[in-house]
């Protein structure tokens, strides 16, 4: 089993990805924007970063890239495809998941080890979590507030709320405005996922948290045969 | 400026060249210099470029060891870190741009130092900042501070290299001038290393990168190396813009050039621009280049041959490559998205030829840019006022409340709660942050090693003014106990050297005085100076800052420490133990003195270089053997302030027993508190045995209150939700 690791131009957390895939025991490959073929790998990553500067808007520019033929194939096809970051925003500009990310409510870049909740664990992000465990892995990002419209009707697709260390969601733990606290959402299919905060920077306990593993892990699961 | 004033002023003059240097010119030609060859003696020749002020005093520190493997002189410092792989490291200042556009200022601060540590062939890991401001409760700080932590989150995150903290200060003397330091750390294996060299004769100079545009003409020499008046507004069109996003992709270019092999040198695009990447490659080779400024790409059209030389529009590489190599080289660049030109050819004989379209506008000895530069040994004189500032210890009426100085020193925005700039900063990039921002060191591992890297950066104004020799040492001893305690052995030191007017006696003074005071300390621990920057000029309407040399330094733990120290580790029943010297009674310069008495005077206390490396060495142990899982290092507002931020990083409280108030807050080197499990006492007390180093037990952790408790009516406590609550407001509650 091998994930493609796409790198755009000003992606950054390419090999973080990498790491963490090697310490879930999977494989990654980085590739480069402007590949067309990716029939070799069995799921996609789109890491965090700022693709193309994220010049005009975060993943605006990124959507055109001609690798994003390959992940919508991937997407419609059902194989997994995960978006982390800045790699969310660009699933989210190319409309393979619902809604949008803009600036957090407080107008800072928030970098800070956060608490989420797991809610559904139909996805390609949270297949092997419990649903209600929490989770503290790290928040990086300036665009990290998800909106979108009729919130409710995507309850079934959230893959993960910000919560306190007990896991109440409140407006207190919600870090950067994001409507009904969403920090993870799947499509309806679960086999595309974007989250905001990097579970790959959870995955070592000399670097203070292994919370992450769980949703590598489920990513590296569901590229494998049966899952497919 | 009015037109009579251009009309009747030299264009030397207008340049910053004085008449004497001009003369000089006329001498090394043999005739008087073209426009263009005067723009670029006059940004060479620049006090930020050549060093002209501090060179004769610079020679003094020491720069050898067995694991230098390059010193100071090139794009940064590279020492031998062991197993084939090598760091470097570089501190650089931008203090100037920070006052007259804080955000462009600090994010091209932050360009500039990662492209010196990646023009030595390293992948840059790390990146710390030493910024220091007027008072936060000034609204035009606040504006400062913010754009200057958005400029370093701004152009850091972007770029994609971590900042791990460094050190946040308020003072009033740094209103008209505020400082703005950045240190990068870079590693590498041994065989990508690159130097600034133009290699070969028949070598191609290819341009990598932006654009060259109208920005930033004369920022070396206008802005870097002038004071300031209250007409510095004016000189924002000399502050350079940064695109992260175009500095990212140089990085992966030339990553993957060096790995490839494909280049014999390579020289970053910095202060003086296109002049200084031509020149000094090719002084350092022994050769002469011929340059066509027509092939220079360009951001907008009808540039002269003078502002294409002067440009110092950011993201630039010039890489010097093998004919044979040139099609590879190009379709790298063409890979990552960047420009690349075809600029200059390498030649022997030490000439360099600079045409615009199809004529010669400048052609001078390559060295002479370099190399010929002026010295200027300026007069240096011991402050009069000195002896006076020594005498002028602190009076109290009354002896303070404990409780109440505590807990105004941790309101204090110069000791409360950085977090409101760190958490802008990504600090976790590459995974490689084992100790991140709020201890006392950072520390990072290398991937594909064992090995952890620590970096500590130091300044401190106050003591600095107050004796520059003691406290140019003292900031040595200080960064590298801050290394020590997380099991690293210091191995290398950068500097900042940030000061007044250098015309001013008593700055030279300040100036050579500092150098000593680092350069004694540097001889006592084995560590070389490998790089430095000076930065000169910083006062505004004649008032100089506080003489602020900034320190950062490196430490190498091989292997690593499994639980490396933290501060945030200590809990309940471990004991309070002070490790070093007790009985510290000196507040000279300290944190107390100025927030409770808005007072600086007195002579802070000499380090004790024996006392020093022995606490160094306790400290390695303590890391390396896991006894004491928190440490932290005594400096601003003394034990009293050091034990609160432990309680509240660890959420515990403490009960600890003082002789009286001055030793809570006196401001002694050379200590630091461990939160000692008992089962590991007799451990840790044999090593400082060992070491001939005094330790006090104080008390215990627990409860949760801070609790000063003599038996005597002094004895006092703070609630630890109060000290809490004060300390993390420091910032935000006045950054509204």
């Amino acid at each position: 089993m091998k994930a493609a690791v796409v790198v755009f131009p000003g992606t950054n957390c390419e090999h973080d990805v990498m790491w963490a895939l090697d310490v879930a025991g999977s494989e990654g490959e980085l590739v480069w924007h402007r590949e067309t073929d990716l029939s070799e790998f069995d799921g996609i990553v789109l890491p965090g970063g700022f693709a193309h500067g994220d010049y005009l808007r975060t993943g605006a520019i990124a959507r055109f890239s001609p690798v994003m033929a390959e992940v919508r194939r991937f997407a419609e096809a059902g194989k997994p495809v995960l978006g982390i970051c800045n790699g969310f925003q660009i699933l989210c500009e190319a409309h393979l998941l619902p809604g949008a990310l803009h600036e957090n409510r407080d107008l800072n870049f928030i970098c800070r080890p956060i608490h989420v909740r797991v809610e559904s664990t139909n996805t390609v992000l949270t297949r092997a979590a419990e649903p209600g465990q929490v989770l503290q892995i790290p928040l990086n990002s300036y665009e990290g507030n998800y909106t979108v419209a009729e919130v409710d009707a995507m309850d079934a697709q959230v893959a993960a709320r910000y919560c306190d260390a007990d896991g109440t969601v409140s407006d207190a733990t919600n870090p950067n405005g994001s409507v009904g606290s969403i920090a993870a959402i799947a499509n309806s299919a679960g086999n595309v996922a974007g989250i905001m905060p990097h579970p790959e920077r959870a995955v070592e306990e000399v670097l203070g948290s292994t919370d992450g593993l769980v949703m590598v892990r489920s990513f590296v699961e569901s590229m494998e045969p049966a899952h497919v | 400026m009015s037109d009579d004033v251009t009309t009747e002023e030299p264009v030397h003059r207008l340049l910053g060249l004085t008449d004497h240097e001009y003369e000089s010119i006329e001498g090394i030609l043999e005739r008087a210099p073209s426009d263009a060859e005067l723009a670029m003696y006059s940004v060479m020749w620049s006090e930020h470029c050549s060093y002209k002020s501090s060179r004769p005093h610079l020679g003094r520190f020491p720069s050898q060891a067995p694991w230098v493997v390059v010193g100071p002189g090139e794009n940064a410092g590279v020492v031998d870190i062991g197993d084939g792989w090598l760091a470097a490291l570089r501190i650089e200042s931008h203090n100037h741009p920070s006052f007259v556009e804080p955000y462009q200022g600090a994010a091209t601060g932050v360009g500039g130092i990662l492209r010196d540590v990646f023009t030595m062939g390293a992948r840059p890991i790390a990146l710390w900042n030493q910024i220091r401001f007027g008072s936060l409760d000034h609204p035009h700080t606040r504006y400062l501070f913010s754009g200057v932590v958005a400029g370093i989150a701004g152009y850091g995150n972007a770029v994609g290299v971590p900042t791990l903290g460094g050190e946040i200060a308020f003072d009033p003397v740094y209103a008209g001038n505020p400082l703005v330091n950045v240190m990068c750390l870079g590693v590498l294996k041994r065989d990508q290393l690159v130097l600034g060299t133009a290699g070969e004769e028949g070598s191609i100079a290819v341009l990598l990168g932006n654009a060259t545009g109208r920005d930033g003409i004369g920022g070396a020499s206008v802005l870097a190396s002038a004071s300031f008046d209250e007409d510095s507004g004016t000189k924002r069109p000399s502050v350079q813009v940064g695109d992260p996003f175009e500095e990212k992709k140089l990085i992966e270019a030339c990553l993957e050039l060096y790995e490839k092999g494909l280049v014999v040198g390579v020289q970053d695009l910095g202060a003086a621009g296109l002049s200084c990447a031509v020149s000094e490659p090719a002084a350092r080779a022994d050769m002469g280049m011929d340059v066509d400024l027509g092939a220079v790409h360009t951001r907008e059209p009808d540039m002269t041959a003078p502002e294409l030389l002067m440009s110092e529009s950011q993201e630039r590489m010039m890489a010097f490559v093998a004919p044979e190599r040139l099609d590879e080289v190009l379709a790298v660049a063409k890979k990552w998205e960047i420009d690349a030109a075809v600029v200059g050819t390498v030649r022997t004989g030490g000439t360099l030829t600079i045409r615009h379209d199809g004529e010669v506008v400048a052609e001078m000895p390559a060295a002479s840019l370099s190399e010929d530069a002026p010295v200027y040994d300026r007069p240096l004189g011991e402050p009069h006022w000195l002896e006076n500032v020594w005498d002028n210890t602190m009076q109290l009426m009354r002896p303070p409340s404990i409780d109440e100085a505590l807990l105004r020193l941790l309101d204090d925005p110069s000791i409360g709660d950085p977090k409101w700039a760190y958490e802008q900063y990504d600090h976790m990039l590459f995974l490689n942050t084992v100790v991140g921002p709020g201890h006392d060191g950072s520390l990072v591992r290398v991937k594909g090693t064992r090995k952890g890297l620590a970096v500590s950066t130091d300044g401190n104004g106050r003591q600095c003014y107050l004796d520059p020799r003691r406290g140019g040492a003292r900031l040595v001893y200080e960064a590298a106990l801050n290394v020590a305690l997380t099991g690293a052995e210091p191995i290398a030191v950068v500097d900042n050297l940030n000061f007044g007017n250098p015309e001013k006696p008593e700055v030279m003074w300040q100036f050579r005085e500092t150098i000593e005071g680092i350069s004694e300390a540097c001889e006592m621990l084995s560590t070389p100076v490998v790089g430095g920057n000076v930065s000169f000029y910083n006062e505004t309407e004649g008032n100089d800052i506080y003489p602020t040399p900034v320190v950062g330094l490196l430490g190498l733990a091989d292997p690593m420490p499994e639980s490396p120290p933290r501060l945030d580790r200590a809990a309940e029943g471990m004991e309070v133990w002070l490790i070093g010297p007790p009985g510290a009674r000196n507040l000279a310069g300290s944190a107390f003195e100025q927030v409770i008495a808005g007072h600086v005077g007195g002579r802070p206390d000499a380090p004790d270089a024996f006392m020093a490396q022995g606490v160094i060495e306790v400290a390695i142990e303590n890391a390396k053997q896991g006894l004491a899982p928190a440490v932290h290092d005594l400096s601003d507002g003394g034990f009293a302030v050091a034990l609160a931020e432990m309680c509240i990083a660890s959420g515990v409280g403490a009960t600890v027993d003082f002789s009286d108030w001055i030793g809570l807050f006196a401001e002694n080197p050379h200590r630091f508190i461990a939160a000692v499990p008992p089962e590991h006492a007799d451990a840790l007390q044999a090593i400082a045995d060992h070491y001939d180093v005094p330790v006090t037990r104080k008390g215990h952790f627990g409860g949760d209150e801070i609790r000063f408790d003599n038996g005597g009516p002094e004895s006092t406590s703070v609630s630890l939700e109060q000290a809490t609550a004060t300390w993390q407001g420091a910032i935000p509650r006045r950054m509204g």
